[in-house]
């Protein structure tokens, strides 16, 4: 029971954090703003009148999933500066277990980016999508899975990381490929072989389709917006999640033991 | 580190001393199982550091060189949030969902340390001082058998060191707390049991202040006369060994003070004795290491 609680006191800790940070929530949804109204507002009046192509929604929903899958990736890789700084040098000395702490802040940053995903919905609904309630239910669980997801990723990629420097030069390099590999924002529908194999081992790529899939459900242009069916995906993603938590949280722990 | 070994019996107030990157923070490290050891045994309340690292964890407090509080949570928030870390308490979001034992012993230690209206505060309007007093209190809070406290009032002003030690010396009296602490601040080591100076991850000088700076220092006595030369005779003739120098140095070890004034009949334009503080000690050891 006391590794419960403390499951819920590192997550709870997390979603205060960013509650009371306000400049934190406001720069952490600049970004998806930027892409959603400004981005997805000039390819829809470029490109989409005459090819009736929906590139706000399709937009709307691979920068939901982006934003999601990025913030608890980001998230979960900020244990790596956290033990040097403020309460989580506390959190390492308590007598918990490293595990706890992991899944901690797992649940603790999918709440933070499920804070951020309120948001998204509210710049998308601005940018002029509109959602049923079962649409925005299925974008509910979707982004549940895809922050999980995304927190994994942050798990395996900690446990290869050794200091926030090289976290930094390494994390865009990691992510802003994905961006375009994982159709954020492009059609992937063709890609040349090179370009399909680099996709298909973005995990991102994933999150996004299992968005678009849910999103989609039922419309029209099913068919053109999504890659694979959502069972699909989510089998990938359920084999990843686990592949990544365990291997990722055994390194960590050895590697944190033995700096 | 190279071969240190100590212990420190409970209840003790136990001093580890030593120049930037001489291996403290490491020792301690290895000591809360933050890190482990590459080879040796250390056993914390008699817990193995390695086979045992969850009860050592649950037996010890600490307070590190940097401050641990998150600065966006209230005081009451980041104590709530050890107490769960703990054990001690269920989790809950809120203080007025938390059991009644909590509110009252978190409300007996704001009061102890004068920081009843501050408790719901966000940390980052305390002051240094009041930060350095609430993590005392958080790491108190499990009742832990050994305080380990890494330069803990480095930084601080000197009104806020000067509480901060009351308080830690109210601690022992009242808990018998064992304290393990680092300092640069000598005069903080001067109260305590036994320390222990490291250098270049070696122990180069261990015990009590008191002979420590017995070992390595000396007590001395220096005087001085307008008429020189019949002091110097005088001296020779009483055979008390001296240097002279700017003064008369004359050692005091095994002779007492009292005497040799006494003895003495040239007029004296000079007498002052030199007590080696334990800072004297430190300086000298580290010269020589």
């Amino acid at each position: 029971m006391k590794e419960v609680y403390a499951v819920l006191t590192l997550a709870y800790r997390d979603l205060l954090k960013l509650l009371r940070d306000p400049t934190r929530l406001i720069s952490e949804l600049m970004f998806p703003l930027l892409f959603i109204v400004i981005l997805g507002g000039s390819l829809q009046s470029s490109f989409g009148t005459g090819t009736k192509f929906d590139y706000i929604t399709y937009i709307f929903t691979g920068v939901f999933a982006q934003t999601l899958f990025q913030s608890a990736a980001m998230g979960v890789i900020s244990l790596i500066d956290d033990r040097e700084n403020d309460f989580s040098q506390e959190v390492f000395v308590s007598p918990i277990s490293r595990y706890t702490i992991i899944l901690g802040k797992i649940v603790g940053e999918t709440l933070v980016a499920m804070t951020q995903a309120l948001g998204i919905l509210v710049f998308g609904f601005l940018a002029g999508v509109r959602f049923s309630f079962g649409q925005l239910i299925g974008l509910g669980w979707s982004g549940v899975v895809t922050c999980l997801f995304g927190a994994a990723f942050g798990v395996i990629i900690l446990s290869n990381l050794n200091n926030r420097r090289t976290a930094d030069q390494v994390f865009p390099y990691i992510m802003l490929p994905q961006f375009f590999l994982a159709g954020v924002f492009n059609p992937i529908q063709s890609l040349p072989w090179y370009l399909d194999f680099l996709s298909r081992i973005s995990p991102m790529r994933y999150a996004v389709d299992l968005t678009r899939d849910i999103f989609y459900l039922g419309r029209t242009d099913y068919a053109n917006a999504i890659l694979q069916r959502p069972a699909y995906n989510l089998a990938l993603m359920t084999v990843a999640f686990l592949v990544f938590l365990f291997i990722g949280t055994f390194l960590f722990v050895r590697k944190e033991q033995n700096r | 580190m190279d071969g240190i070994s100590f212990s420190v019996a409970a209840g003790e107030f136990f001093t580890l001393l030593g120049p930037n990157g001489a291996g403290k923070t490491t020792t301690i490290s290895i000591l809360t199982t933050t890190l482990n050891p590459t080879s040796g045994v250390a056993r914390i309340a008699g817990y193995d550091i390695r086979r045992a690292a969850s009860a050592v964890r649950q037996n010890i407090g600490i307070i590190f060189q940097q401050p641990s509080l998150d600065f966006n949570l209230t005081a009451e928030e980041n104590v709530r949030f050890h107490a769960v870390l703990y054990g001690l308490y269920p989790f809950r979001p809120t203080f007025s969902t938390m059991p009644r034992a909590y509110k009252q012993q978190v409300s007996e230690l704001a009061a102890l340390l004068g920081l009843e209206k501050d408790m719901g505060q966000a940390v980052k309007k305390f002051s240094g001082g009041m930060r350095r007093k609430l993590e005392i209190i958080r790491s108190l809070l499990h009742k832990p058998g050994v305080l380990f406290l890494d330069e803990p009032t480095a930084g601080l002003d000197p009104v806020s060191r000067r509480t901060l030690w009351e308080y830690l010396r109210q601690v022992r009296r009242e808990r018998g707390t064992t304290i393990f602490l680092t300092t640069h601040y000598l005069d903080e080591a001067e109260e305590a049991d036994q320390t222990c100076i490291i250098n270049h991850g070696r122990i180069v000088a261990q015990g009590s202040p008191e002979s420590v700076k017995a070992q390595l220092t000396e007590t001395y006595l220096l005087i001085d006369a307008e008429d020189r030369n019949k002091l110097r005779d005088e001296l020779r003739r009483l055979k008390v060994e001296f240097t002279e120098a700017a003064s008369f140095k004359i050692s005091l070890r095994g002779s007492d003070v009292q005497r040799i004034i006494k003895a003495i009949e040239t007029p004296l334009s000079l007498v002052k004795t030199h007590d080696p503080s334990l800072e004297d000690a430190y300086l000298e050891i580290i010269k020589e290491s």
